[in-house]
This record gives structure tokens, sequence and C-alpha cells, in this order.
């Protein structure tokens, strides 16, 4: 046994030493530079100045310059933006998904075709996407305004991308086209899982099909539905391309991610870029954290 | 009998050699930030590549993102990282200050002709006694009209921006009245970016509100003036503007107004020459003036080409430049392009004023044209600069008021600042 | 077979319909809009009444090497794909096969790291690959890409790597194979639709991934292709061409699209085989 432990180790070694350099070594760095006041303009004339950044007089958290409270401010409004945009589109995201995996575990003919025409958003690049959905939402010459009109659904082209009232919930509906295919297709494994006979069984019985699925299918696929909600939601709170590409990156729709990059590359403030994206890190752990709490969720399972 | 004629030529052919040879080894790749636009490549690329003809080096081609704010970001990652990539880059009005620690002194390259460019320019990009950049082209913001209509209307030119409301509500009621149901007053640009900030530095000018910080580093937004031209600016949404106007940049501004569906436009002079060609539906319909306001304030745009301090061949890029900017080349990216020269004498040009008949005028416009707060706010402009057009943004958007904007861009204002600029 | 109601196999149909319909009609107007030149480009009609491929020639002859880019994206991506996989495989028959303290503890910081993100490691990440000479370079990026596609690429070949039966290996050691052999001659086979999957996953991950790519890699003729298509500029700086735009897009994303249709089954596989048993 010892020597395949050491047999292991040695295994493992190359990839744990390429996840402490690529991955510990940045993360320690990010947070390092967060406690310091590293500009861009002079990588190497950083100093340290505490935890400033953070709860200073001009800080991330407790800023007692803020007019309007934390909520309004810069920081405060971009973590409202994501945690907005995370919880519809997860939410959004399952409902459709369900919907997909349900249709597509029944038997039909035609459902390979419908399977495979469900992977198309799933395979186009997020930018491509993003050009593509900014091309038909676009107000003077977008596809989607033109029906919009011809239907008499509306009087006037709207900026679906620039009106404050529609622009972060344009994203969460081009980010919720996006990702269904990914939680149909788990969700649809996981409903392949589930033993045939339990439906006979309820249909012999005479059950509703709604009962069915409330007390027999959703039960047993509780899990694996909640590791992909879990995934899902922390790739959420993390969105950046999207709504870069998609929007002007203006107060209404920017995220705690986009937040940090405009502060680091565009105003080249890295120190307070750094503590932005070390408490997004946080708020993320925490958050994953409190779910899977909440949820119960088993992660780990020993080898057989 | 052959061989006489070759004999004498034999050591100008030496010569020859010997001074190619020599050219050739000390040939080197420049790179320059063209850009990847037609026009970058007809106006910029083209003048490069000639310049290395001449001289036997070679150019290179380094295609930014056409945004500016990009740009600024793209710039300051590789001077951060003290990249020799790039030679000579095309620096915006507003970056002297913000670059002043990565860009070489063109002084010594410069030899006094910089004393032939308006000097206002010049003030602009020299910081600490240095010149960090040549004027390579200027731009200021114009108001755009429809001289038949205005003529049809009975109505002048206007002269501040109350007098625009006021025409262009008339206008655009007179000729929705008679069926156009596209038409609209004035167009402008409003979407979230750095051409609001011209625009409202603009209106908040115009009425006599100031710049937002001054020369002195004070930060003079709150002020009656500036709310006002705020609250004005909001009227025009959905009344003489159109609600798209929210997220137009330059180009969706022209094409509204190319298409014969506005009555005032601002727009930068790049837009004169694409009016007058034939796909336009104003061809010969458009007159240029300054802007509105008392003191009428035009926003001072307009790039400078720089070199690189990490640049591996310093004298040969600021060659580059000089040749660039020099008077030649001007008038020729004034006659084809329409790109304003730098240079006071060329405004009295002969050719140049017949190509674009209105830049005899302009030479006062950029004369007493309004610079952005970049001096005062040095490395903290770009945030200055957000924060103004958010607050533009949320006022004409109807999220706020005008003098709850100006105040809550004070606070914010004194947030960036911290203890100094 | 059970019986259903013609009702409720019509809204099957009908369902069907509106899913494929929502989920193609994106991409299929992109390819019309690709196809589209000048002032066609403002007609909303599905077929172009005079399609032709200009938008695509512009593309490869303009000033911006696309053609370059699209070499890029291909050589990063099979590099972090090569990468990931040797260091995976590896990694997992240690995860898989073998029992030893810490293993747990050390699956769920793997986890953890695909939880970082992006942008919190920014910073120190942008100093790495200056330090490390690679900033600017293409193939810089393939050190960054490993963040995120190694820990799924574990977790994955780890639970695959934890099915095969013991029976095989032990058979393989009373024939003298070391550990190398074992992973490489005797499992591979039983792999191969894991290493598919998961070498597809790490493949569409590093050719979509956008923020290091947009950050890192600055010269045009570096880039790769997402960083490409969000800057493709047309005949002014202001104007935006949207018709070599979406040819840029469709290019980008049919071979994404042909790998999946071809490896839809494994793919699958990949993606339930953790969420499924865990």
């Amino acid at each position: 046994m010892n020597s395949r432990v050491k047999t292991a180790w040695l295994f493992l070694a190359p990839m744990v030493l390429l996840m402490l350099v690529v991955a510990v070594w940045p993360l320690a760095r990010s947070i390092w530079f967060s406690f310091t006041d590293i500009n861009i303009n002079d990588i190497s004339a950083a100093e340290f100045v505490g935890w400033e950044n953070y709860f200073g007089d001009y800080g991330l958290f407790f800023n007692p310059s803020d007019e309007g409270g934390f909520w309004a401010g810069d920081w405060g409004i971009s973590i409202r933006n994501t945690f907005s945009f995370a919880v519809v589109s997860v939410i959004l995201e399952t409902l459709t998904g369900l919907g997909v995996a349900l249709l597509l575990n029944q038997e039909f003919k035609g459902r390979g075709l419908v399977r495979t025409a469900v992977l198309v958003p799933w395979a186009i690049p997020t930018i491509v996407s993003a050009k593509m959905w900014g091309w038909m939402l676009n107000d003077q010459f977008g596809v989607i305004n033109n029906y919009l009109m011809a239907l008499g659904l509306i009087s006037q082209k709207i900026a679906w991308t620039a009106e404050p009232a529609y622009a972060l919930w344009t994203v969460v509906l081009v980010d919720v086209w996006k990702t269904t295919p990914f939680m149909a297709l788990l969700i649809l494994a996981a409903l392949q899982t589930v033993p045939k006979d339990c439906y006979e069984a309820a249909r012999v019985d005479g059950v509703h099909p709604l009962r069915v699925f409330w007390k027999i299918t959703l039960p047993l696929i509780r899990q694996p539905l909640l590791v992909a909600i879990v995934f899902r939601l922390l790739d959420s709170l993390r969105v950046f391309d999207l709504i870069y590409v998609l929007t002007a990156n203006g107060s209404t729709t920017i995220s705690m991610s986009g937040f940090v990059r405009r502060e680091m590359v565009e105003y080249g403030n890295m120190g307070y870029g750094s503590a932005a994206s070390t408490s997004l890190f946080l708020i993320i752990l925490l958050t994953a954290i409190i779910f899977l709490k909440l949820a119960k969720v088993k992660l780990s399972e020993d080898a057989k | 009998m052959m061989r006489n004629p070759l004999k004498r030529f034999w050591p100008g052919l030496w010569m020859v050699g010997l001074l190619s040879s020599v050219a050739s080894v000390q040939a080197v790749e420049i790179t320059i930030t063209c850009g990847p636009s037609g026009s970058d490549v007809e106006f910029c690329l083209k003048h490069a590549q000639a310049w290395a003809t001449k001289t036997g080096h070679t150019i290179k081609n380094f295609s930014p993102p056409t945004s500016p704010t990009e740009k600024l970001a793209l710039y300051r990652q590789l001077f951060a990282a003290k990249s020799g990539d790039i030679d000579v880059v095309q620096i915006d009005t507003v970056w002297p200050g913000l670059l002043k620690d990565h860009l070489m002194d063109l002084k010594p390259y410069s030899k006094g002709i910089e004393a032939e460019h308006f000097p206002a320019i010049i003030a602009n990009n020299s910081v600490n006694g240095k010149l960090l950049g040549m004027p390579w082209y200027t731009d200021a913001g114009l108001l755009y009209y429809r001289k038949d209509l205005l003529q049809k209307y009975g109505l002048r030119v206007p002269q501040t921006w109350e007098e625009l409301t006021q025409s262009a509500a008339k206008v655009q009621a007179g000729e929705r009245a008679k069926g156009d149901s596209d038409f609209h007053g004035f167009v402008f640009q409003a979407k979230a970016y750095e051409g609001l900030t011209c625009n409202a530095l603009e209106w908040v000018g115009g009425q006599g509100g100031g710049t937002v910080v001054n020369p002195d580093g004070e930060i003079t937004i709150r002020n009656a003036q500036a709310a006002k031209a705020f609250n004005l600016a909001a009227s025009w949404i959905g009344t003489i503007s159109p609600t798209g106007v929210l997220n137009y940049e330059e180009e969706e501004a022209r094409g509204v107004f190319q298409n014969a569906n506005a009555l005032f436009m601002r727009n930068w002079p790049y837009a004169w020459s694409l009016l007058q060609k034939n796909d336009s539906l104003v061809k010969g319909k458009v007159g240029v003036a300054k802007l509105p306001g008392n003191p009428s304030a035009a926003a001072l745009g307009g790039w400078q080409l720089g070199v690189s301090k990490y640049s591996k061949h310093p004298d040969i890029a600021a060659d580059l430049v000089m040749h660039m900017t020099s008077a030649t080349v001007q008038k020729t990216r004034a006659i084809h392009g329409s790109y304003n020269p730098t240079m006071p004498a060329l405004y009295k040009d002969k050719d140049v004023l017949e190509a674009n008949e209105f830049m005899g005028a302009l030479a006062e416009v950029f004369a007493n044209s309004v610079a952005r707060p970049t001096t005062a706010t040095g490395l903290k402009y770009p945030q200055v600069s957000q924060s103004f057009w958010n607050a533009a943004h949320e006022v004409m958007s109807k999220r706020s008021t005008g003098d709850e904007a100006v105040v809550k861009l004070e606070s914010r204002l004194k947030q960036i600042r911290r203890k100094h600029w | 077979m059970k019986t259903r109601s013609s009702w409720t196999t019509a809204f099957i149909y009908a369902a069907s319909a509106l899913v494929v319909l929502v989920s193609v009609y994106p991409f299929v107007y992109a390819i019309s809009t690709s196809l589209k030149t000048g002032t066609a480009l403002f007609n909303t009609e599905l077929f172009p009444a005079h399609a032709d491929l200009r938008n695509y020639h512009a593309l490869f002859e303009g000033v911006q090497p696309f053609g370059k880019s699209l070499v890029n994206s291909i050589m990063v991506a099979v590099l972090t794909v090569g990468f990931a996989m040797l260091m995976g495989v590896t990694a997992a028959y240690a995860l898989g096969r073998i029992r030893f303290k810490g293993k747990g503890l050390l699956l769920i910081c793997i986890l953890g790291v695909s939880m970082f993100p992006q942008v919190a490691v920014l910073s120190g990440m942008f100093e790495l690959i200056q330090w490390l000479g690679i900033y600017n370079k293409a193939c810089g990026l393939v050190l960054p890409y490993t963040i995120f596609t190694l820990p799924f690429t574990v977790w994955i070949l780890t639970t695959f790597m934890r099915e095969l039966p013991m029976e095989l290996e032990e058979a393989a050691i009373m024939d003298g194979c070391g550990p190398l052999r074992i992973i490489f001659q005797v499992f591979m086979p039983l792999l191969w639709p894991a290493l598919v999957s998961t070498g597809l996953l790490a493949f569409i991950g590093a050719w979509n991934e956008f923020m290091f790519a947009l950050t890192f890699v600055v010269n045009d003729t570096e880039r790769t292709v997402p960083v490409a298509i969000s800057l493709i500029a047309g005949a002014t700086a202001f104007e935006i061409p949207w018709g070599t735009i979406m040819a840029g897009s469709v290019i980008v994303t049919v071979p994404l699209l042909l790998l999946v249709f071809f490896f839809q089954k494994r793919i699958v596989s990949g993606l339930t085989a953790g969420a499924v048993k865990g």
C-alpha cells in the first residue's frame, strides 16, 4: 500500500504544482495587492495601505462619503445587478431546462432532431451569442423590434440593451437562451436514471401526471438537480462576457466582475480592484456554502 | 567598346551598393497604431508606408480597439508591461496627462516646428515642459443644420440652447404635420460613453456652468447653470429627440441626419464629407455653425502622435511622427478626409478651403474650444469622465433631476479625488 | 408502449417545434445577415435577395488578420486540451484508484479552484505572465486556461476511473505492469469515451474564453478568435460592420457545432458523470 500511496502522490505532484502556480499564487498575489495602493501606471511603486481599500474613507464598504447609501454606490449597484441577474437567470434556466428535459424524455418521432437542435445555443461561443442577439435587438435595424411592431405589441422601437428598465433583463434573456441546453441535458440524464416501473406503478394506480411529477419524479432527481443549480448559480455570479459585449457596461448592468475589470484595467486602480475581486471571491464562496448547507447536497463519494 | 561606359559608372554603382547595404543593415520595423478601419488604412497607413519607402524602413500596423476607452486600457497595460511592441501611438486629446510617464519628449526632434501648430493644442500636449505628442488632427463639436428647412420656416441659426429647442420643436411639428412621422428636431450622442462627456460639457459650458473641474483642481460642477443644462437636455428626450438617442454614438446620429430625418445634429467635423456624398439625402442642404451657447462651448477633440518610452528605435520612430504631422501630410488628409489640420496656416490654404468650405470658419472655433478637465485631474480623468457621463445619462433617462445629479456628482468626484488629484 | 391522447401528442409536437425554432433561429439569422451587404443589412428578411460572400472575403482580406486569429485559437485550444488531458489522467488515476489520506480534501480543493472568479486572479496573473515573459503571446494563454480546464477534467476523469474494474488492474499488476503502463495500455481503451468528452469540454472552454484573452494578449496577430470578433471594425472609426461580424461569428461557430453534433452522446455522459453520481 505504501508504494501505491507514494505513486499516487508522484502522479498528483505535477497537477498540484500547476494548480499552486497557476491558481493559488495569482489569487494570493491578488489578495496581497488588495492591501496596497498599486496602480497600473507604475507597478513597482506599490505601498502597503492595510484595510484602506476595503474599509477606509473611500473604500468598498462602510464608505462615509457614499451619498445615498451603500446600495446606491457603484460597488453596491454591481452587487445588486449581479445577484438579480444570477437568481432570475438560474430560476428561469431551471424551469425551461426542466420543461425541455421532460419533453425530450417523451418518446416521439424526431426526438433526436430536437435534441440536436437544443444543443445549438450551448455550442455557440458566448461572444457570438452576444453579438447575434445584439444585432437582433438593435433598436434601429433589429428584427425583434420589427416583428413586435408588425404584431402591434409596441408602438415605438425599443432600445433593449440601452434602456435602463430593460437592459439587465435582456441580458438575462440571452443567458437563459444560452444555458438552458446545459440544464436540460443534465436534468434529462437524471430523468433517465429514474426506473420506469415507478411510472408504471403510478399509472396503474391512476395517479394524476402532475402528482406523479411532484411526488415521484422531483424527489428522485433532486440531488443532481441541486448540483446543477449550484454550478449554474456560482457561474452566473461570475458573469462578465455577456454584459461586457451586449451592453454599454454602465451602472444599470455592470456586474461585479465588470466592476473589478473596470477598476483595474480602465482606471488603473489595481489595488482597489483587487480588493473588489477578493470580495467577489468571498461572496461567491459564502453563497456556495450557504446554498449547499440549505439544500443538504452531498458532494463526494469514495471509490468502490 | 561596351566596357567603357560601364567603367565610368562603376564608382557610382559601388556607392549605391554601399549605401543600400548600409541602409538595409539599419532598416528597422516601426509599429504604428494606425488601426483597422478602411479610413485608417487610407489616411494613415498609406502615409506611413510612403515614409517607409523613402527611408528604407518597414511599417507594421497595429489595430487597437476602436473605442477610445478600450484603446487607453490597452496602452496602459502595454506600458505597465514595459512592452516595446508599439513604437508610435495615437493619443487622444485627453491622454497626455494620463500617459505622461510613458511617452518620450519630442522637443529634441521637433526642432521648433511646434510653433506652427495651434498654441492651445501644443499646451495641451505638454506636461512639465515636455512635448509628449505632436498634433495629428483636431476636432471640435459642431452644429450641423438643414439650410433649406431653416429658410423655409424663417428661422436663423440658433445662438442659445433654448433657441435651438424652440426652433427644433417648431420645425418638427411642421414636418410631422406634413406626414413625415420619422422627423426629429435634434440628434446628438447620449450613450453612456466619452462622447456624452463632450456633449454634456458643451451644454454645461454653454450655460456658463464651468468645466466640471477647473484648471486649479476645484470641483465646480455643483451650480445652478449646470443643473439647468442637464434639465434642458433631459427635456429633449422624447420631444425633439428620439428616445433611442440614449444609445447613440456618432454614427447613429449621422445616420438619422443623413436620411433627412433631423433638423439639427451635433457631431464632429468628419461627418461633413460623408454628408456630401452622392448617397446622402441631404447633399448640398447642410450648413455648419458653431454650437449655441453663451459662451459657445465646443468640446476640444483631436488626436496626437507620440512615441512610447519603451520603443527600441526612438529616433526613427520620432522621425516618422514628424513626417506624419508635417504640413504636406496634414494638407492631404484635410482635402480628402476632412481631417482638421492643426496648423493655422492651412486654414487659409486655397485647396483646403475649396474641398471643405466650412473649414475657414472653424479656425475660430478651434481657437476658442473647451478642453476637458484632463490637466487638473491627471491620472484620475477616466473616472471623472465616467462619473460625469453617468450623471448626464441618469438625468436624461429621467432617473434623476438636474439638481440631484449635480449634488451626487460632486460627492462622487470628491470620492475619486480622495486627498488630491 | 403506453397510449397517449392525441391532444398530448399534438402538444408535444407543437412544443418541440417551438423549442427547435427558438434554439436555431438566431444562428440562422446570423448566417443570413452574413450574406447581406450595404443597405440590405437594414432589411430584416430571412432569405436575402442578393446573397453573396463579400463579407467573408472582407474578413480575410482586411487589415485585421482574422485567419491568424483562427490559427491562434486552434493552437491554444489544442495545447490546453493536451496539457489538461496528460495531467488529468495521471492525477485521476491517483485520485480514483488509490486510497490515501487527504484525498477528499484534495478533491474539494480542486473543485474550489474551479469556483474562482477569473477576475479574482486577474492582477496576480497579469504579474505572473509578464514575469514569465509570455505576455502578449497567444501560447501564453495556455497557462491561465489550465485554471478552469484542469479541475473539471480531473473530476470527470476521476469519476470514470473509479468505475473501472479492479480485476483488470489486479491482473495487470500480477503481470508486472507499472502504474504508467496500467493507465496508458490497460485502461486507455476503456477510458476513450471519457477522454473524448472531457477533451471536448476543455476545447470548447478554451475556444470561448474571453476575459483573459482580452487582457493578456494585445497584438492583433496574437489574438484569439473571441476577442478578434468583438473588435472587428468597419470603414470608418465609428462604423459597426454587422455583416462582417456575423460572417466571423458563423466561421467561429461551425467547427464547434460540428464537434458537438458528432459527439453529442459523449458530451452528455461526460457532463452527467459528475452530477448524477454525486
